[in-house]
């Protein structure tokens, strides 16, 4: 048993150096493409530690998010930077660097820097002086479980006891939508087509993320998964679409898009309505039809999410064109 | 520990063999294309042995289900995305790598 502990201490120290170690480098690396790929190599191991922390739902959502789709948005970003200057072959030579002289370790920002290490030294400090017993709100969660319509604890916090924070968050997803919407479009890009093999391998794989997707969301009410996940799975598939030279604009009407977009946000407003005018309380669903109402607004947000996802990667561009032709 | 454990601890070391020499590969070897090269092929491998070795240890077969999907996406996405690497260094004029 004592060299099985140790073994598991040293990988999990291992784990936080590593984590550490690539912090640093993606911050202080003169070279965009490789702080980039630092960021994703960085996400990958958080995601590992939520994992070892027992906490199987954010290791998901880090995973589709944290790294997968902003590492893309991250890449997408470098690619329009590139176009502009410097010279395409300097991906793969390593020389995507930032014309600014004084990028790097050397200068460190100290205001930044002396802020960060106090908010951390705060935190460690309130951490270290709880009480080592201390459950925080578990034990409440797991007495109102019942109540709440699904078996899954981390599902029954974020879509019924706070079910309003879930409301905000769509609400801040849309409204970042807008942010990069309103930065205005540029050039309408007209992707190539992308070879056999993307074409191939996004006609196979868009059927099975929908599907991860559906289950993801179906199984959020009794397992980790939800519609944050799920809904990054979709958003995901619609990323490798427009890789692969999609077109959005010929196939779907804009007003469409915009509903999909709203839906997570409108559902959630009209149940916050509903649940007011019955059972006098904002978004308290009635125990008896918890479960379903849940799975309803969970499908719309999962759409919303993808929608908005998806869109957050292409930028806008298209729908902007789209606006003019109507 | 019955026979089925010992093939478990068999292939998954192999497996891990096989991570191994890929990642000594990408770390070694002197040009994107033989990088490529070492790591989608041994990574491949070294994923299927490990989750053949976990399969063994399974009581469930949706998990192994589970598991095996995740081995065959991943060779799909790895043969792929090995592909597009290698075409996009070949677009920019990279060149090979000559002794």
């Amino acid at each position: 048993m004592e060299t099985i502990n140790l073994l598991i201490w040293s990988l999990d120290s291992l784990l936080g150096l590593s984590l550490l170690w690539l912090a640093w480098r993606a911050l202080t690396t003169p070279d965009l493409f490789k702080a980039v790929v630092l960021f994703i190599a960085f996400g990958l191991l958080i995601t590992l530690v939520w994992v070892r922390l027992d906490a199987p739902d954010v290791a998901l959502a880090e995973a589709a998010i944290g790294a997968g789709l902003t590492g893309a948005l991250l890449l997408s970003a470098l690619a329009r930077l590139d176009s502009t200057h410097s010279d395409p072959a300097s991906v793969y030579s390593g020389k995507t660097r930032v014309n600014n002289e004084s990028a790097g370790p050397e200068s460190i920002h100290w205001w930044p820097f002396s802020l960060l290490v106090l908010v951390s030294s705060g935190l460690g400090f309130i951490i270290l002086s709880m009480p080592v017993a201390f459950m925080g709100l578990s034990p409440e969660v797991s007495d109102q479980l019942a109540n709440s319509g699904v078996e899954n604890p981390v599902t029954a916090v974020l879509l019924n006891f706070r079910a309003y924070d879930t409301l905000l968050e769509m609400v801040v997803l849309l409204i970042a939508l807008l942010g990069v919407w309103s930065l205005g479009g540029g050039v309408k890009h007209k992707e190539p087509f992308p070879g056999t093999v993307l074409d191939i391998l996004t006609r196979l794989l868009t059927p099975v993320l929908i599907l991860v997707s559906a289950y993801l969301l179906w199984v959020g009410a009794h397992a980790p998964g939800g519609a944050f996940q799920a809904g990054s799975v979709l958003g995901a598939a619609g990323v490798l679409l427009m890789l692969s030279g999609w077109q959005l604009q010929m196939n779907i009407p804009v007003l469409l898009i915009r509903l999909i977009l709203l839906a997570g946000p409108f559902a959630f407003i009209a149940m916050a309505v509903i649940t007011i005018m019955i059972e006098g309380q904002l978004l308290q669903f009635p125990v008896a039809q918890a479960g379903l109402l849940i799975l309803l607004l969970e499908t719309f947000a999962t759409l919303s999410i993808g929608a908005t996802l998806a869109a957050l990667f292409l930028g806008g561009q298209t729908w902007k064109n789209d606006e003019e032709s109507l | 520990m019955t026979i089925i454990d010992y093939i478990s601890v068999i292939l998954l070391v192999a497996g891990a063999f096989f991570f191994l020499a890929g990642t000594l590969g990408l770390l070694r070897f002197p040009d994107v294309y033989t990088r490529l090269h070492a790591l989608t092929k041994a990574d491949n491998l070294g994923l299927g042995l490990t989750v053949t070795g976990l399969i063994l240890q399974l009581e469930s077969w949706l998990v192994a289900g589970k598991l095996l999907l995740i081995w065959i996406l991943i060779l799909l996405a790895g043969a792929s995305v090995a592909h597009l690497i290698a075409k996009g260094a070949l677009r920019r004029k990279v060149r090979l790598w000559k002794q």
